[in-house]
């Protein structure tokens, strides 16, 4: 089935001639940047339209099987539909956590009864996910997850709560890790995976308003909420291994995931440019000396990190602490994201005081923003503190 | 065109092969303790260990095969500087290898053939470059007169007191020129030989005055100024992929300490106060080593381009900050043993703020890299 490159151009022409012609315009609002930022009915329309539209258009779950709902094609396809939405810079396809953790994963493990109740929606933006990982009391620690799942009968009983659930108060279902054996050795092996309805009695979901001022995520209550036993994914006890299967598909479509844009990519070049019009102390701030140093740190920044990632598929050069360049790339990725943003406002001069709704706010506010929601990713998927320790002692062998 | 601009980055099975044997050969032959017996001696390094270092090839690398150099470019040179940079093994290779380039790069086909087969078999030779301590001056005050005799001091001059063969930037005639000066015409008394912060490495100022150049050893003409200027970036490269390697050996160090100290009735590596700093050096360090091969990808035997230029002064910028932050942790993490010159945390702490002053620091770079970038 493999294509020929003459196939695969074409494609890509053809990809990119639909983004162009369909991708849409302004909406008036600001749209989210990534799927944790989907705050309001409004957004959620918008990107529920879009995202049908592209599945519709073919461009989304290609590699898919197309008895749900996909397109039955080789990944590269997506891959290369990918690259196109990314050029084309249109809205991402915000149905992330179906998109990208539990569609593949129900692909991969699932029965065929779940493979035929879940996928097609998954693509056609029909049925939200969310993810109930997070506890409120385990941030960072997720095998300590203590939401508990009790079988009873056709049934398993669910008592805890969960917290940061992306689109929570809008999602249909949730990929679950709640513990059904407390008691078990290992904390890992007491849990298990669920893929469980949202509009149950007993789940209630109550959004949490973000420094930004915005929503996007929701505190999650169970309280003896009832889903049916055949929820559970697997068997009981093998949540943790079936939580971490799920990381794998965040390298994309050849890894599994259905595509599209999960987030809008923002550049060191974005960040220069916004930058046109302003002044200091009369001139143009590309011309402070001192502006120019911090500019020049930020690019060497951005362009290390894909140097590294080139450099990571040379085995030579990365005899020493192999693996250092992977497992550091979120901690470097989301650090130098949050600083570039911080300095993108610091440059506005006394614009960078504006937020979001101000009429003269540089780019509607976009950069204030966008820097408060970076929080979200040098926090979210475990803290750069944690990272940093996870490096040290995986990388570097320090102790615990 | 994004700012970031090129990002090409390859290693070829050779220069993996000649990494692989360069490490080994130099963790085998410059163990500390052999650095540490180097440190007060004249010449700096083992003369017997230089001539195997000859053996291996290592003076030919980068010269063309008509020169008895085996013509595999200046770029391959790197693995072995990093290699010797983690071993902390100086020597006159650096500064020899920049006076080969500089002579290929601007001399012509009667001066390499004559003067680069020595350079091969291992008579060091370097370049004296600086008339003051401004990396910034391109302006040349040493003149080489109507006559052909030099006039002048040159400043900083690496390994000038083993060194047979100086290649020298001088005015002449208006003009920026070069002038090949034997060790021998030089008069009693004109090395003044520096002491340097890193005693690893060697230097002096050289006073030329009264040198008579000999006609064939002028080199003159429109090549000069650009051979110069990419000696200059190349120097920075090289300078880069020791600094990585010295910041790689001292983030060892470091870990090792880490590992084995014990306060408070802990190993001191599972404070974080001391972890992530390391953490935030290993992943400098990664940065700095990306940032030179992806230098020594670009930099071939043609003129540098401007994606190379960029590339060689992110590799000096980003390295020797990078050894720089590593060096000084090194000490304060040594406790008061890093305090000592006991300890080898000195060793890198002095290499760091050597490799910073050579071939312009960081902020040097950086300020033409905005010229390039942002202009």
């Amino acid at each position: 089935m493999s294509a020929s490159d003459k196939e695969l151009q074409e494609f890509r022409a053809q990809v990119s001639a639909w983004m162009q012609e369909n991708n849409p315009a302004d909406p008036g609002f600001l749209l989210p940047q990534t799927f944790m930022e989907v705050g309001d009915e409004r957004q959620l329309e918008f990107l529920r339209e879009w995202q049908h539209k592209v599945w519709a258009a073919g461009y989304l779950g290609m590699a898919w099987p197309k008895e749900y709902g996909g397109g039955g094609l080789d990944p590269v396809y997506q891959s290369i539909a990918d690259q196109e939405m990314r050029r084309h810079a249109v809205p991402i396809c915000f149905n992330v956590i179906g998109l990208g953790w539990a569609g593949p994963l129900i692909n991969d493990i699932g029965t065929e009864q779940e493979k035929a109740r879940y996928l097609k929606g998954i693509l056609t933006a029909d049925d939200v996910w969310c993810q109930g990982f997070s506890e409120p009391d385990h941030g960072s620690d997720l095998g300590n997850a203590q939401l508990r799942a009790v079988r009873d009968g056709d049934e398993y009983v669910l008592n805890g709560q969960k917290i940061w659930t992306t689109m929570g108060n809008f999602a249909k279902y949730m990929i679950l890790l709640a513990r059904t054996n407390p008691d078990a050795p290992r904390k890992y092996d007491g849990l298990s995976f669920f893929l469980s309805p949202m509009q149950v009695p007993g789940i209630e979901t109550r959004p949490i308003r973000k420094i930004t001022g915005e929503f996007g995520f929701t505190e999650t209550f169970f309280t003896d909420a009832r889903i049916p036993a055949d929820c559970l994914m697997g068997e009981e006890g093998q949540g943790w291994k079936i939580a971490m299967q799920t990381l794998q598909y965040e390298r994309g479509a050849e890894a599994g995931a259905a595509g599209g844009l999960s987030m809008v990519r923002v550049t060191i070049d974005d960040m220069i440019n916004q930058l046109e019009g302003v002044n200091r102390d009369g001139e143009p701030v590309l011309r402070d000396a001192v502006v120019r140093d911090q500019l020049v740190q930020a690019i060497m920044e951005e362009k290390a990190m894909v140097l590294g990632d080139r450099r990571s598929r040379i085995p030579a050069l990365t005899t020493d602490y192999p693996g250092s360049l992977p497992l550091s790339s979120k901690l470097r990725l989301t650090e130098m994201t949050r600083r570039m943003r911080q300095l993108a406002i610091n440059l506005q001069g006394a614009e960078g005081a504006l937020y979001v709704g101000d009429d003269e706010a540089r780019q509607g506010g976009f950069w204030q923003r966008a820097y408060f929601n970076s929080f979200s990713a040098t926090i979210g998927g475990g803290t750069s503190q944690v990272q940093a320790n996870i490096v040290a002692e995986h990388i570097l062998g320090l102790p615990k | 065109m994004s700012v970031v601009g090129s990002t090409a980055l390859s290693f070829t099975d050779e220069q993996a092969m000649l990494l692989d044997v360069a490490r080994q050969f130099c963790s085998d032959k410059s163990p500390i303790t052999s650095v540490r017996a180097q440190l007060e001696t004249e010449t700096g390094f083992d003369a017997a260990l230089w001539d195997e270092m000859v053996s291996l090839g290592w003076t030919g690398i980068a010269l063309p095969e008509s020169c008895g150099g085996s013509g595999l470019g200046v770029a391959t040179l790197v693995p072995v500087i990093e290699a010797m940079g983690r071993a902390m093994l100086g020597t006159p290779l650096i500064n020899s290898a920049l006076a080969g380039q500089l002579l290929l790069r601007a001399g012509n086909g009667e001066q390499c053939e004559r003067l680069l087969p020595a350079l091969v078999s291992g008579a060091p030779a370097t370049v004296a470059l600086l008339d003051d301590a401004d990396w910034g001056n391109e302006a040349v005050t040493l003149v080489l007169d109507e006559q052909g005799v030099l006039q002048g001091e040159k400043k900083y001059v690496p390994d000038a007191a083993v060194a047979s063969l100086f290649v020298v930037s001088v005015r002449h005639q208006g003009e920026i020129a070069l002038a090949v000066v034997r060790s021998e015409q030089l008069h009693a008394g004109a090395l003044r030989a520096n002491t340097l912060i890193d005693q690893t490495k060697r230097s002096a100022s050289v006073d030329f005055s009264g040198v008579a150049v000999d006609q064939n050893n002028i080199i003159a003409g429109s090549k000069v100024v650009p051979a110069l200027r990419d000696i200059r970036l190349l120097g920075a490269l090289l300078v880069a992929a020791e600094a990585t390697g010295s910041a790689a050996a001292c983030l060892d160090t470091i870990v090792d300490y880490l590992k084995t100290r014990k306060q408070f009735g802990k190993l001191i590596g599972s404070y974080q106060a001391l972890k992530h700093p390391t953490v935030d050096i290993l992943t400098a360090t990664d940065s700095a080593r990306s940032f030179i091969y992806h230098a020594a990808t670009l930099a071939g035997e043609a003129a540098l381009d401007k994606d190379a230029e960029i590339a060689c002064r992110m590799a000096k910028a980003q390295a020797c900050q990078t050894l720089l932050y590593a060096g000084d942790r090194a000490v304060q993490f040594h406790g008061g043993m890093g305090f000592t010159y006991e300890c080898d945390a000195q060793l890198y702490i002095r290499r760091a703020q050597w490799s910073q002053q050579q071939f312009g620091d960081a902020q040097h770079h950086r300020k033409r890299l905005a010229a390039l970038l942002l202009d």
